[in-house]
């Protein structure tokens, strides 16, 4: 079997579509179902740009086949937002100019957003231990932690 | 970059998996996890006319204690592992080792089972569990057998698993009172391999002295390797630092590493030694011990 008909929900949608077995989960999304706010940078399990939630965790989706989200939830930055209102981590990431390029910025709320869900007040070290896995050439990860607090704060 | 094409199943139940592997043979890999599978398909390291995707069957996550024994489930991901209540308490030296494991979205795809049958010297479970004295459970369609870990490495990415078997468990005695047990890497950055890697569980006797000692090396060879000169030297005498410099030693003398980018063979061979003296230490501290 290298074809398969699989149905992912994204963001709260589903979709529906034949696809090879060796599609992986980033390029279902960017390019099956049009969702380009998951970024793909280093493409080699490192960088964490291509974060999404899969059933609410936090996975490298350039790392895992489409074919294994099959009947399951998927969440992409683009469902951070509920009914125009932004979430606590997206403001955060404003509020504490939590970006530069915004390259990572998808992939750090991801993971942020996660965090967030398990642990109400991380400490610092708790952050960093959760972003360690998301890579930001920028500026480093001053305001990126400041941005996650912030979210924390707010929620 | 795009893995070449394969067929791809997921199976539901155990006999259908082992049904595939043994129609395929060879030409079949069992996907777990994916963390490490998915990488080398994407960069073409392997190419693969069969996979089939265990991670679909109920049953294969789980830590449990009985008589005695820690059970994990091969589908165990190892951020269960790295949050369960029964390793904090049981195995510390598991919580040391996970935690060096990729990164924290690696594993919450990455699974215990995999680490291990994959073969890699570079990963981080088989110094734990050669450490622990584990043995591990392997099924096929005409039966399940048990294997010790020191007899699972066969060679470089190469396991006591055949293509048409699967890892279904890893038991782990539970360590008597006055055990301890660290794992301690030298790596250059978040999710890389082990420049070097050394895992100790040791008991000690009432005395202090030591009773039970396992020391298993990360990145040290074509295999993971179990220091067993060092164990042995090891046995019965007082922790002091003398002794555990020595045993370091010997260690380091059990090492045969590859130079690469991570360093130099003597730089590599150094680093077990030290890495094998802060482990040491480490496990006699959490024993209780000096």
């Amino acid at each position: 079997m290298s074809m398969h008909t699989i149905s992912v929900t994204i963001n709260g949608t589903a979709h529906s579509a034949e696809i090879e077995s060796r599609l992986l989960l980033v390029h279902f999304i960017r390019e099956v179902v049009g969702l380009t706010g998951t970024h793909i940078g280093c493409d080699t399990t490192h960088c964490g740009a291509c974060t999404v939630l899969l059933d609410g965790e936090p996975v490298k989706s350039c790392t895992v086949l489409a074919v294994q989200a099959d009947g399951r939830q998927v969440t992409t930055v683009e469902g951070l937002e509920k009914d125009g209102k932004l979430d606590p981590i997206q403001e955060g990431f404003i509020q504490e100019h939590g970006l530069q390029c915004g390259f990572c910025t998808p992939g750090m709320m991801m993971t942020g957003y996660a965090l967030l869900k398990r642990t109400k007040r991380p400490t610092e070290a708790e952050i960093r231990h959760a972003i360690s896995g998301n890579l930001c050439r920028c500026t480093g990860y001053v305001n990126i932690v400041k941005a996650v607090q912030y979210a924390a704060a707010k929620q | 970059m795009i893995p070449a094409a394969f067929e791809y199943y997921a199976p539901k139940s155990v006999p259908e998996a082992l049904t595939l592997l043994d129609r395929y043979g060879d030409a079949a890999k069992v996907l777990a996890g994916g963390q490490s599978l998915l990488p080398m398909l994407k960069l073409r390291l392997a190419q693969l006319g069969h996979i089939v995707d265990i991670s679909r069957i109920a049953g294969l996550d789980y830590i449990k204690e009985e008589r005695g024994t820690v059970r994990i489930g091969a589908g165990t991901t190892e951020t269960t592992l790295e949050r369960s209540e029964l390793i904090k308490t049981k195995l510390p030296i598991l919580v040391d080792t996970t935690a060096f494991i990729g990164d924290p979205l690696v594993r919450n795809r990455a699974t215990v089972g995999g680490n291990l049958a994959h073969g890699d010297p570079a990963n981080d479970h088989p110094a734990a569990m050669l450490a622990l004295g584990a043995e591990v459970v392997i099924k096929g369609s005409k039966g399940e057998r048990t294997v010790p870990i020191t007899q699972f490495f066969s060679g470089l990415f190469r396991t006591a698993v055949k293509p048409n078997e699967l890892l279904m468990e890893v038991r782990i005695p539970v360590p008597p009172p006055r055990s301890g047990g660290a794992y301690v890497k030298l790596e250059r950055k978040v999710g890389d391999f082990a420049t070097a890697g050394v895992a100790v569980q040791v008991t000690l006797a009432a005395s202090g002295a030591f009773e039970r000692v396992g020391i298993g090396l990360t990145s040290a060879g074509p295999t993971p390797i179990k220091a067993a000169e060092a164990e042995k030297f090891l046995a019965g005498k007082q922790p002091d630092d003398a002794t555990l410099q020595e045993a370091a030693r010997l260690a380091a003398k059990a090492t045969s590493p590859v130079a690469d980018r991570r360093g130099e063979v003597d730089y590599k061979r150094e680093m077990a030694r030290v890495l094998t003296v802060r482990a040491l230490r480490a496990a006699v501290a959490r024993a209780g011990g000096r």
